[in-house]
């Protein structure tokens, strides 16, 4: 099987976007459960009932994440390069507050004093919440480009601050961000637990879910009327060798909703988004959990897809020297590699599904304050 | 702009947190390998106190676990956040080694770690025996992959560059895999990752039998761990990685500075086992040889000579002035002129790219460096010749101080009578530092000693860091200090608190702080 490179390159457009989606819907869930973990849970009992439902999975799903940086790393070097380096201080708060979650599940329960329990606690909301928000945040920026640009050696250089970053519009997409995954978390922590926890997650769902529609509405008409897209005007070859230095590009308000435009399928995204965040909230309402879980990753989903539509086939614009912006078709890396990381995506991915699905199935039991109490010493 | 003082806060950096990751790392490896090896009993004689070992020494592999995961998060940030242009340059590579150990090692240990802490009654035997072989293959593989991707850093194959895309470009994934470094490095790294393992359970078990407690499932644990230990020491020394020293240029580099051999001399070469070097004069004085050793080691031959310190510059100097020639025309080839003659004009002097670009340090414009410059630079690509001289010759021996301890432990197991030799168990108990001095010390050697380049022979350190100011990096240095000084803090508590309540903290009622009598507060605790 030989793909040629404008192939290659968009597949991976594609698969950059199932390992995001796959980390949001996986590494998701618990982060937005941690996020939401004081509200949900109020007694130590209770904490460890929320947390005993991601105990055995928690760190499966931190891979998506690690394996989605890794994939932006072979797939699109120049993305991974630029992005982690510009968005230094974000990178590095992200990652401060990653450092809580293993260190928080793990060794939480290692000791009874309620001080270190409690700080442990709070260890895990930060690296649950902050995160979640940061990602939004970061989103948010690349909707309005970043500031940065080349030199000749194709060295790239970031001319813009932190605080840049956390402008108005950046600021909703991180709580839209936030939302989501706590909502996720919510109806994830409804579906695994019982009794007062269950309630609480299934009244906090609700609520998550009417909010995120209103926040997701508001962006997307920000979106419409005020925030400038981008647009290439020239390109070189699309299956030609990768260097963003030989398109032209400019910006162009209401060029994010061009794509929507040209082609109205692409609607579906945010029509996923609306419709899984309705129903997660009915189907709370009404106890359907399992439904009510997967309602909000398709409303995930959506949120995802739609970011992507709209910039692509924008993956990192400059505010600075638009034709420096970095899309699908300059930012990866050589035909070799990507057929070498399309080969092992086809024989992992599965296989990876598949051990997941049995851990998850393994491990699958709805968890109430009795199961905590039955069983002091073995679990977290 | 690049400043000599971005590029060192930059490595060191780098240093503080690979070389700390690396604190947890070789435990998880070799651990998680000795635990599917006592679960693999216990399934097979069914007896309790095989089960009760797997799930104590569970219990502070997770300990230390964590904090490799913790750690090893910020490997991957930092490529990119402070190794931008090393990124971007071999990111077509490099990235796609570290893709691959996500997709085919990362899922599989830490997807089946869970169960292996939480499935015990919800898993039949077998099964969550199986569970446990997968977390150790999962930490085995990511061990691989990670040697691949720093195998090529060492001796960069199947790759080529594009001046088009302005980077590395893999060649053949074949070549990247099959790299003689990698599979050399992959081999020694994993054996010293067992060795730090039975270290670890050897000493802990020795303390518990110096304190003449919970003496069955001590004898077990120090039977176990001397004879892995000893089959993974002498595994790690026979198959150390100097094997690989004879490929590259940079290997040839590291191996002469580690032997702190400055002139090249005929074969086969001889082997300093003490000396102590001096880099002004390039002599060692009061040097201790054996003859012939070097020579041996190094090639595996008595007629290949081993080439010294000032013959290396010589010929880098040469190379460095070819670089100077790709650099130029890699400008021209950039600025459009894509003729036919300047591709091949390129193609006849790419390989000496990478030296040119040693001299971006100096000047920027890399074809107006001087000569003054240009033998700063040929004298850059030796690494500094005393810190490696010693760290290899710490890793050493260490490495033959714990082949002796395991191979006294296993002859005194084999006659069971170890656990009555007091100055045997204390000798166990004291050498726990030791595996992580000759890990540290190892990495230490291979990566110092790959300086001036990030990509040998590629891509200079210099060249490769990402554009920040030097007080952005001072100030997330300190914010590592700061956190992994409380994780370090945490966990040595965490893990000394486990070892001195021991398997009781397993709560069955079989063990000593549970057995009547027995009064401790430790019994309190919960885990």
């Amino acid at each position: 099987m030989i793909f040629d490179y404008e192939t290659l390159k968009l597949a991976w457009w594609i698969l950059i976007g199932v390992l995001l989606i796959g980390f949001a819907i996986t590494d998701g869930f618990d982060m937005g459960a941690c996020a939401l973990l004081p509200l949900v849970a109020k007694t130590d009992d209770e904490r460890r009932v929320v947390i005993n439902t991601m105990a055995p999975h928690w760190d499966g799903n931190q891979v998506w994440f690690i394996t989605a940086g890794g994939a932006l790393f072979a797939a699109w070097p120049l993305v991974y390069a630029a992005a982690f380096s510009g968005l230094y201080w974000a990178m590095m708060l992200v990652l401060f507050a990653l450092f809580m979650r293993p260190v928080g599940f793990d060794y939480r329960s290692k000791m009874d004093d309620p001080r270190w329990r409690n700080a442990w606690d709070w260890a895990l909301v930060v690296g649950g919440a902050v995160p979640a928000l940061v990602f939004g945040i970061a989103f948010g920026n690349l909707l309005q480009g970043v500031p940065f640009q080349y030199d000749e050696l194709l060295r790239p250089s970031y001319h813009g601050s932190f605080f840049s970053l956390l402008n108005p519009f950046a600021l909703l997409c991180g709580i839209i961000s936030l939302t989501m995954l706590a909502l996720h978390g919510a109806t994830w922590i409804q579906m695994r637990t019982q009794d007062k926890v269950e309630e609480r997650a299934r009244s906090l769902a609700k609520r998550l879910a009417v909010l995120l529609m209103a926040t997701f509405a508001i962006a997307g008409i920000w979106l419409a009327w005020s925030i400038e897209g981008y647009m290439i005007i020239s390109l070189p070859e699309k299956g030609g060798a990768a260097n963003p230095l030989l398109k032209e590009a400019i910006k162009a308000s209401g060029a994010w909703l061009h794509n929507y435009a040209v082609q109205p399928a692409t609607l579906i995204a945010p029509i996923l988004a609306f419709v899984g965040a309705i129903a997660a909230g009915i189907f709370s309402h009404v106890r359907y959990t399992g439904l009510s879980f997967i309602s909000s990753a398709t409303a995930v989903t959506g949120v995802i897809l739609t970011a992507g539509f709209s910039m692509f086939p924008f993956v990192m614009p400059s505010s600075l020297i638009p034709s420096h912006s970095l899309t699908l078709w300059d930012a990866a890396s050589s035909a070799g590699t990507l057929m070498v990381m399309t080969w092992a995506a086809i024989i992992f991915v599965p296989i990876i599904l598949g051990y997941t699905f049995w851990c998850y199935r393994a491990m699958w039991q709805k968890i109430g304050v009795r199961f905590i109490k039955e069983n002091p010493h073995s679990l977290y | 702009m690049i400043t000599e003082e971005v590029v060192d806060l930059s490595r060191l950096q780098f240093a503080l947190t690979a070389m700390y990751h690396f604190l947890f790392v070789p435990l998880t490896i070799g651990l998680a390998f000795m635990l599917a090896i006592m679960e693999s009993v216990y399934v097979m004689t069914g007896k309790q106190i095989y089960k009760d070992m797997t799930k104590f020494w569970g219990k502070l592999f997770g300990i230390n676990f964590a904090l490799g995961v913790t750690t090893g998060l910020t490997m991957e940030f930092q490529f990119g956040t402070n190794w931008s242009y090393y990124s971007h340059y071999v990111g077509d590579v490099f990235g796609a080694a570290l893709a691959i150990e996500g997709l085919m090692a990362f899922f599989l240990e830490s997807t089946f770690v869970g169960l292996f802490f939480f499935g015990w009654d919800r898993l039949s035997k077998v099964k969550h025996l199986m569970v446990t072989w997968l977390v150790a293959l999962g930490s085995n593989f990511s061990a691989l992959w990670i040697l691949v991707a720093n195998g090529w850093m060492q001796h960069p194959v199947g790759a080529e560059f594009n001046y088009e895309t302005m980077r590395m470009e893999m060649t053949s994934f074949m070549d990247l895999v099959m790299n003689p470094v990698a599979q050399v490095k992959f081999v020694h790294t994993v054996s010293a990752g067992y060795v730090t393992a039975a270290i670890f359970v050897l000493s802990i078990s020795a303390y518990f039998m110096l304190r003449g407690r919970d003496l069955a499932f001590a004898r077990r644990s120090f039977a176990i761990a001397s004879a892995f230990g000893l089959a993974a020491s002498l595994s790690v020394i026979l198959l150390g990685d100097e094997s690989g020293y004879e490929l590259g240029d940079v290997q040839k580099t590291k191996l002469a500075a580690i032997e702190a051999e400055w002139e090249t001399h005929p074969a086969p070469a001889s082997f300093t086992l003490f000396g102590i070097p001096n880099s002004e004069t390039m002599t060692t004085d009061y040097a201790i040889k054996i003859p012939y050793a070097l020579g041996l080691i190094a090639t595996r031959s008595t007629t290949e000579e081993v080439k010294g310190i000032k013959d290396l510059i010589d010929e880098h100097e040469i190379r460095i002035r070819n670089g100077m020639k790709a650099y130029e025309l890699l400008q021209t080839l950039r600025s459009g002129q894509t003729d036919a003659f300047t591709r091949a004009e390129f193609d006849r002097y790419k390989q000496d790219l990478g030296y040119g670009l040693l001299l971006k340090r100096y000047t920027e414009k890399v074809i107006d460096a001087t000569d003054v410059q240009i033998q700063q630079a040929a004298r850059d690509t030796i690494p500094p010749v005393g810190p490696l001289f010693w760290a290899f010759r710490i890793m050493v021996a260490a490495g033959f101080w714990m082949l002796l301890l395991f191979a006294v432990c296993f002859y005194y197991t084999a006659k069971r009578t170890a656990w009555q030799k007091p100055w045997l168990l204390k000798a166990a108990l004291f050498t726990l530092p030791v595996p992580w001095i000759a890990s540290e010390a190892g990495w230490f050697v291979a990566e110092f000693g790959r300086q001036p380049w990030a990509v040998g022979e590629i891509l200079p350190t210099f060249t490769a860091v990402s554009v920040l100011t030097a007080n952005q990096i001072l100030s997330s240095l300190i914010l590592f200090l700061v956190f992994y000084t409380v994780l370090a803090i945490i966990e040595i508590y965490l893990m000394q608190r486990f070892i001195r309540i021991g398997p009781s903290s397993l709560h069955t009622g079989r063990y000593h702080f549970e057995q009547a009598g027995a009064t401790s507060s430790s019994t309190r605790v919960r885990a």
